[in-house]
This record gives C-alpha cells, structure tokens and sequence, in this order.
C-alpha cells in the first residue's frame, strides 16, 4: 500500500493529467451534440452582455454599408407598395381580403457574435424567445439565407449559420424549379457552396439563380447563391454537381430578420401523424 | 510571491480578452488561426504545483470554450498542453536552475530554448485541438495542414511578444 502511494506522488503528473482530461474529455462528449449545451455558450448573460457590448461598438464602423442595404431593402419594399401602382380601373372597392393568412412573420435581430473561419461557424444574434423567437427557425438577411436558430435563450438565440458542416439545405434552380441539395464546400471558403443531386435532366446555366425551394424551413424563393461553375472539382451524389457563389458576405452580417412560420406546427403535426400511421 | 500572482492575473485577462475579441476575427486564407492564448500556460513560473498547473490549464481552456461555444473541446487541448509542458520542463530543465529564473521566459531562457520550447507545446496543442474538432481521420490531410499553419502563426504572435517584453541580463 505504502509503496503504492509512493508510486502514485513520483508519478502526480501523470495521474493529474488522467483525471483532468478525462472529465475534460466527458465535457466534450457529453455536450458536443450542440443543442444540448445550456451553461457554457455565448447565450449565458456574463458572454452575452460583453458581446453585445463589443457589438455595439462594431456597429458604428458598418453603419454606411448598413445604410445601404437598408435604403435598398426600402426601395425594394416601396416597389411592391399598392400606392406605387397606378390603378386602371375606374371604380375602387375596398375588399375585406379573407383568402390570404399571414403565413411568415418576420422578427428583426442584429448579430453581436459571428464568425466565418470556422469549420462549424454559428452567430448570436440579440433577440431571445422573449422576442418570440423558438428553436428551429429559419433566419434570413436581405441578401439570402443566413441559417436557422438552434439554441434560445431568454435574451439571445445561437443561430446554425449556413457555413456549417452540418448544414443541408434543400434547394432549387430559380428558373425551373428542379431540386437539389445545397452545403457549403469543403475548401471552407465562406463564398463558396456547392449544389448536389440536382437531376439529371435539369439545364442549369452559368450566373443562374439557386434559390429556396418549397420543401425548406425558408419561404420559397430566398437566394442562396448563383451558380459560378457547372461541373463541380468536389463531386458528390451521383447527379449532377455544380459550384455555387454564396450571396451573402456573411463576414459583414449586421442585420438578420428572424423568419416565424406560423402554420409550421400543424405542418409538423400532420408530417409525425403520417408517420405514426405508416 | 503576491506580485507572481497578480501578474498571472492580468496576463490571463489581457490574453483572453485578445483571444476572444481580436484574434478570433483573425484568419490567414481561412487555414490559419492563431490561439495565442496559450501563452499563459507556457509563461507560468517553474515551481507551480502540478495540481495547480492543470486546475489553471482547464480553468482557462473552458473561459476560452465560453466564448467560442465549444464546451470542452479547449479545455482537452489546455489540459494536454499543460502535461506536455511539465514533461518538457522535467527533461530539459535542472532542478537547481529555479531559483534565479522564476519564469520560462524568453530572456530568462534564452532564445534556443524558449523556440523549442514554444514549437513543440504549440504543436502538441494545435495537433491535437484540430484533430478533436474534426473527430475523423478520413480528413488528416486537413487537419495537419491546418495544425501547422496555425502553429507557425501563434508562434511568430509568441515570440513577436517574447522579444517586445525582452529584458537583457545586465540591466537586472
């Protein structure tokens, strides 16, 4: 026994570094699925707060760009205005509209941390579920696709950004809708991404559209990127392969809108049931 | 022994404040990202207690983790890079040379040492954080590729701050 303890003293260092890394090791593990994280993340008030603080004073160095795309978001918008319409027809009724439900509603943030050279790269944005914001929805900027939340907490939300390993996003071909599968490359470029299972009988065309398609967490439609190369290096699947320009810079994101479906749940609800019964 | 204390205090602070708000921000081509952070753990004097040398090593690798969302995956690497540490230090340092060089310093040590001192310690740590990210070794052509570059770029921050804080022997 004696010898034992004396073996144990000569040799602390070795036995210290066993137990430290083990219990650093089942950290790891243990919270390496992400969601599961709860304490030791950028959502806890003490990091939080410093990012917002150090946010803050970053915003002021990009405000000309941000007023850039805001004033053309608002062109954008005062385009699809009913008074920027000329009417041509003589009488106007007012119609109380009961066809369309608001299906999307959208929830502004600004981004405090955000980072691209990454291999997994998140951003946390300043609203939290006190906003309305929940676990699993889509975020976008006016560019195009930014991500999806993944983590929520009362005052700030952990959002998956596209440049994530992880991330695979249903996709289509803005012109004829043929679907595909959208990640971003493996040469960790922040621009670039690369579309997959794309079919066989599709005709991409250089520069074209890759947009959202019907089946994602997105609203149809939102950009993702234009194609910049037909036959990708990177082959994946056996259809076909093509190279795509990410349309966001996400290195200057600010400003993100937070996208809440509001008939998701029954959408979800009815997808689990048809499981169930299959 | 009090000014020892404080000193590691300020410095931890000082290195992780830049670490999480500067050079996180930082990267050459997206392959190389400096973890300059490290320096802490190589600059703790020679006579700190093992326990105490690995309780600072994950205590700082999980301050790290808190800002980069990556619970545990720091606080491995720091933990690994204070075992190196200790290892590096029982073989290439005589016991009796504690008492007039307190700290593994660059001008307590001189520059042959401290380089292989920094490379070896920033391999080991970089190694083994890239290869714990990555978690496959379908990829070990990327994760070398990475490890090194990165190394070369937190060792030039390393020895950059070695030589700023340069104080030459007549001068003691």
């Amino acid at each position: 026994m004696r010898n034992l303890l004396i073996f144990i003293t000569k040799y602390n260092a070795f036995f210290l570094f066993i137990i430290f890394e083990v219990s650093a090791l089942i950290i790891y593990i243990k919270y390496n699925s992400f969601q599961k994280a709860t304490f030791i993340n950028s959502t806890n008030q003490v990091t939080g707060n410093m990012y917002q603080q150090v946010g803050q004073l970053k915003k002021y160095l990009y405000l000309q760009d941000v007023n850039d795309s805001l004033a053309r978001e608002n062109a954008n918008l005062r385009n699809q205005l009913k008074t920027s319409f000329y009417v041509d027809s003589a009488a106007k009724h007012k119609v109380v509209d009961t066809v369309y439900k608001q299906q999307y509603q959208y929830i502004d943030a600004a981004v405090i941390n955000n980072s691209v050279n990454r291999r997994n790269n998140y951003i946390t944005i300043n609203k939290g579920s006190r906003a309305g914001i929940a676990k699993g929805m889509g975020v976008i900027c006016p560019q195009g696709v930014v991500g999806k939340v993944v983590l929520v907490g009362e005052h700030f939300s952990i959002v998956q950004s596209l440049l994530h390993k992880e991330t695979i996003i249903s996709a289509s071909l803005a012109g004829s809708k043929d679907l595909g599968s959208f990640v971003w490359s493996d040469d960790m470029n922040p621009r670039h991404g690369l579309l997959y299972d794309v079919s066989n009988s599709a005709t991409p065309k250089l520069g074209e559209w890759v947009v959202t398609s019907d089946l994602s967490l997105w609203p149809t439609g939102i950009p993702i990127g234009k194609i910049s190369n037909l036959h990708s290096k990177t082959a994946k699947g056996s259809f076909l392969n093509m190279d795509v320009t990410i349309a966001v810079d996400f290195s200057k994101l600010k400003y993100v809108y937070v996208v809440n479906n509001k008939l998701a749940a029954e959408q979800l609800g009815l997808e689990a049931q048809e499981k169930k019964d299959e | 022994m009090s000014r020892t204390i404080i000193t590691n205090i300020l410095r931890f602070l000082a290195l992780v404040f830049t670490q999480v708000f500067l050079l996180k921000n930082i990267s050459l081509y997206n392959l190389s990202t400096p973890y300059f952070y490290i320096l802490f753990i190589l600059l703790l004097p020679f006579e700190t207690p093992n326990i105490l040398l690995f309780a600072l090593s994950f205590i700082l690798g999980l301050t790290i983790d808190a800002f980069y969302d990556t619970p545990g995956l720091h606080t491995t690497a720091c933990v690994l890079l204070a075992f190196v540490r200790i290892l590096f230090i029982s073989i290439t340092v005589q016991k009796e040379g504690f008492d007039n060089e307190p700290e593994p310093t660059l001008s307590n040590m001189g520059f042959r040492w401290f380089f292989t001192y920094t490379l070896i310690l920033t391999l080991f740590h970089h190694f083994f954080l890239f290869m714990l990210e990555v978690f496959r070794f379908s990829e070990i052509q990327y994760i070398l590729g990475r490890a090194l570059l990165s190394s070369i770029f937190t060792l030039f921050l390393i020895l950059i701050s070695g030589l700023i804080s340069y104080k030459s022997k007549e001068r003691k």
